[in-house]
């Protein structure tokens, strides 16, 4: 029993291992994954608003067939389908289809806050609907979703340990490695969640106060 | 197709136990899940800042370590710590802490938003600390919270499909075990059916416990009422049209 006592040794053996895995693949798949569903999501809610209603109403499905089944089964199921493609871009697509369909709630919601005097406003200008949306809508809409849209972000972050189940190598499987090498799994595992706190945290009172400073200045 | 077909059925008892081992974590967790939101969430309003300062420190490690590093920690280091816990059990403790974190925040929430008018009129009454929290401002805060814990609870659901790491054989294990006889596509496209079916079942439970919970605030109907037939009554109370 080696793994008795807290050896910080281990922690600063295993540390750099954890780092390049991290900024390899957790932050890699998070920042592509976010972008996909940012952009993803924003389609789907101006979509579900100016499609025709059955299009509309087949799309509501799927979007919550995805929200409602585990990512990680939605991860296989991509991962078996095409297996030539490399699993951390199987990763990134599914991230992003995955979150897109929450982002696209918070969208709806930020779209939905847009005054109906808007809308008319730009009728009586005559603008087509593609600028309505681009010019007058959209920027507003945006504008009240950013701190929701942060914590979807932190969300996937959080998720990203997912991936071992695609055989991906990120930080949570370097350390699961490490530790079976060194017969002890307390410093490593540990340690992998102390960068996620670390990342986290900070992060989410970032947006906290974001969030407080858009909702006064409203 | 066929072979499809007889391969589900082939596998139908290993299907059968995933479910079930899905299940049981998704209620365990759930249960654990939400004794932890109300216990945090209210210790998180104490004015004491050591009370409130524990509260907050739990909640915001399990928050902010990621489910599957608390899985892991549970299951590879706790027998390290010379603690055997059996599978299933490290499945729900992990579900039910990291839930309970993110659930304690939404009780919070929940008990902050009830109107300050309404412990006015406890402290007008004279009730005890206790008689004020159970009898007039928990139920209140009880019918908003409902929603937020519909979407932690799907979560948590989805959540327990990494069990199968820690050796559990749950739905996606058995999904697994399926592929191996029938083709990918069908055997993932039964398993999310079957993820989203059970996602549905809790999801109308929880709007019904919500039609409860805000019927016996005297909002709206009983659940009784809104499970019927009959014609819904008007909005001055009297049944039928006129």
């Amino acid at each position: 029993m080696t793994g008795l006592q807290w050896d910080w040794t281990m922690v600063w053996e295993s540390l750099p291992d954890l780092l390049i895995k991290f900024v390899e693949v957790t932050l890699l798949v998070t920042i592509l994954g976010s972008i996909i569903a940012a952009v993803l999501g924003l389609i789907i809610a101006v979509a579900r608003r100016s499609a025709p209603r059955p299009i509309a109403a087949v799309l509501t499905f799927v979007v919550n067939f995805i929200r409602m089944t585990p990512i990680v089964v939605q991860l296989l199921f991509a991962y078996y389908l095409f297996l030539d493609l490399d699993p951390v871009t199987i990763g990134v697509i599914i991230f992003g289809i995955h979150y897109a369909t929450y982002m696209a709630e918070v969208y709806r919601a930020g779209i939905e806050a847009v005054p109906d005097g808007q809308w008319e406003a730009t009728t009586a200008l005559s603008m087509s609907r593609g600028r309505t949306w681009t010019a007058v809508v959209i920027p507003q809409a945006l504008r009240s979703t950013i701190p929701a849209l942060g914590n979807y972000v932190i969300s996937m972050f959080k998720d990203t340990p997912f991936l071992i189940a695609i055989t991906v190598t990120e930080m949570v499987r370097a350390a699961l490695v490490f530790g079976g090498n060194h017969f002890t799994y307390i410093e490593a595992i540990t340690t992998a969640g102390v960068i996620f706190l670390i990342a986290s945290y900070p992060t989410s009172l970032l947006i906290g106060r974001l969030e407080k400073r858009l909702a006064f200045s409203n | 197709m066929g072979d499809n077909i007889a391969a589900l059925i082939g596998a139908l008892p290993l299907v059968g136990e995933g479910v079930l081992v899905t299940i049981q974590l998704t209620i365990g967790g759930a249960l654990l899940a939400l004794v932890i939101s109300i216990g945090l969430g209210l210790l998180a309003r104490f004015t004491n800042v050591v009370l409130r300062g524990t509260a907050r420190v739990i909640i915001e490690f399990f928050r902010g370590t990621s489910l599957v590093v608390q899985l892991f920690w549970f299951f590879y280091v706790m027998p390290q710590l010379g603690i055997e816990l059996p599978a299933m059990f490290v499945g729900i403790l992990a579900l039910g802490l990291n839930y309970g974190a993110y659930g304690a925040e939404v009780v919070r929430g929940s008990i902050n938003s009830v109107p300050s008018g309404q412990w006015e009129a406890t402290t007008a009454l004279s009730l005890s600390r206790s008689q004020r929290m159970w009898r007039i401002i928990f139920p209140q805060a009880w019918a908003l919270m409902i929603p937020s814990l519909t979407n932690l609870l799907i979560q948590l659901l989805k959540g327990t499909a990494i069990v199968s790491f820690i050796t559990l054989t749950d739905l996606t294990y058995a999904t697994d075990k399926l592929r191996n006889s029938s083709d990918t596509f069908f055997a993932y496209g039964v398993s999310l059916i079957i993820y989203f079916l059970i996602a549905y079942v809790l999801t109308l439970v929880m709007n019904a416990l919500e039609v409860q919970a805000k019927h016996k605030l005297g909002r709206g109907e009983s659940l009784k009422e809104a499970l019927s037939f009959r014609t819904p009554r008007s909005a001055d109370g009297k049944a039928g049209i006129s």
